[in-house]
């Protein structure tokens, strides 16, 4: 039981810090480019939220396959294919739960406006300072509930990993399929064990989460 | 941008989307029939008979069977349980939730090896060479296919060293799914599902190999004084039936 739950902290960990690093480029450009098309990569990085994990792990299980652009990786390391692999579930996991991350960074970027940006281009700071000195911490209550939504939509995740994982204890078996195993098998015991952990763990974390939220809302001008 | 907002607007969407699903909702003359995933194209056959033999209809809601068996100790409005394993019916009898001496067996299921690949699954070979990376069978906790593969595995003395290439399906649609995908090469299936399959490679595990795969039919006790169900039960023994039944690649039983 504590190597699933040591295997989906770091599965959300690690995805949640892959999220972080091309969410937050990915978050500025839709904040602040004009491009005509912007809307529309904005709208392909939303679509998890309305499509059924089902027609996710569908795709990417060719994907990642052995005729897929996952396969051709997989054979570079001598596998065939990157289903049923940690590295498989971490893929999986930064699409389905990247607008969970993009879109809150991105509200925060746009809602501190042009101003600030423009004052600290007349005190001459280069747009890369500017951005990691004045935008990075105006945004920061976006980052935080990136960071955290992301990390629990992580641990949550159930379809994508039934149909791309495998149930392999140690690589691809993670606490929401541990769960409903039990549930099939009628171990009941562990499954409310696990459960009621899943609701605890669900409710403190949104709980934390708005009342960081309104503290760094106090702050933050 | 508040996380209220953020599951607002997804909790919206569930609403939205939760409301163009309607469940079944039985009507004189239908039945509710749950169905393990192994069974599907069968028993859509079977149905599609009923309904011109009889002036009944069969509603079909197809699953595993343990899940199946959970949602039926919720509940579930289902009146036919086609199982996959003798256990579930059972135990639904034991527990007050079918009726007691209406569980018979419908279909005898046939455990196969198949490949996407042409050479491969030729026989026991392929499993005692090794040469290949992964290998799927249906959970076997609680799928009956997926026990009777580990089983079979067992027999051929294989198990132990193939052990860290098994990838696990829910039920043996998915381990099918992998293997058609590729992503296994080899899957342990049921012979039903390969009834339009003449691609791959395939070898039928000799019955010695593992206990019978008996799949068990129970009248649940919402059926119980419901007459479409109990000609759906009655009809499931007709020869019709069982000609559809054989078809698929089951056996029968006397």
């Amino acid at each position: 039981m504590w190597q699933t739950i040591l295997l989906t902290i770091e599965l959300a960990v690690i995805t949640t810090i892959v999220l972080l690093i091309i969410g937050t480029p990915l978050a500025w450009w839709l904040a602040r480019s004009r491009a005509w098309w912007k809307e529309a990569l904005a709208t392909v990085v939303a679509l998890p939220l309305v499509l059924p994990p089902t027609v996710l792990g569908f795709y990417l299980l060719i994907a990642l396959g052995p005729s897929g652009p996952g396969g051709w990786i997989a054979r570079q390391f001598g596998g065939q294919t990157l289903a049923f692999t940690f590295e498989g579930l971490v893929i999986g996991s930064v699409i389905y739960s990247m607008p969970f991350v993009v879109q809150p960074i991105r509200n925060a970027f746009e809602a501190f406006g042009d101003r600030p940006l423009e004052v600290a281009a007349t005190l001459r700071a280069s747009p890369l300072d500017t951005f990691f000195t004045v935008a990075l911490p105006l945004a920061r209550p976006g980052f935080l509930t990136g960071a955290v939504l992301g990390f629990a939509h992580t641990v949550g995740e159930f379809g994508v990993v039934l149909m791309i994982g495998g149930n392999i204890p140690g690589e691809t078996k993670v606490l929401s399929i541990a769960i409903y195993d039990y549930v099939e098998t009628l171990q009941w015991d562990q499954a409310h064990l696990l459960a009621g952990g899943m609701l605890i763990f669900a409710f403190i974390v949104i709980l934390a989460m708005m009342t960081i939220e309104k503290r760094l809302g106090r702050v933050t001008p | 941008m508040s996380i209220l907002k953020v599951l607002w607007c997804w909790r919206i969407i569930g609403v939205l989307v939760s409301g163009l699903m309607v469940g079944p909702i039985a009507f004189a003359g239908e039945t509710i029939v749950a169905v393990a995933t192994n069974f599907t194209e069968a028993a859509k056959e079977i149905a599609r008979h009923f309904e011109q033999e009889t002036n009944h209809t069969a509603a079909l809601s197809f699953g595993s069977t343990g899940q199946i068996y959970t949602q039926i100790t919720q509940a579930a409005p289902f009146e036919v349980f086609l199982a996959a394993d003798q256990a579930r019916p059972a135990k639904a009898e034991k527990q007050g939730y079918a009726v007691t001496g209406s569980r018979f067996t419908y279909a005898i299921g046939e455990l196969v090896l198949w490949s996407k690949d042409l050479s491969l699954a030729n026989g026991m070979e392929v499993l005692t060479a090794n040469q290949f990376n992964k290998i799927a069978i249906a959970n076997p906790n609680f799928a009956p296919y997926g026990a009777a593969a580990v089983q079979a595995m067992k027999t051929l003395n294989v198990y132990e060293t193939l052990a860290p290439k098994i990838v696990q399906g829910n039920n043996i649609a998915q381990t099918y799914q992998f293997a058609v995908t590729g992503n296994a090469e080899l899957g342990f299936v049921a012979s039903s599902q390969l009834i339009n399959q003449d691609q791959g490679s395939r070898w039928i595990i000799p019955t010695n190999y593992y206990d019978a795969i008996r799949q068990d039919a129970v009248l649940l006790t919402r059926g119980a004084e419901d007459e479409a169900s109990q000609t759906f039960l009655a009809f499931l023994k007709s020869p019709t039936a069982r000609a559809v039944i054989k078809q698929y690649g089951y056996g029968v039983s006397k």
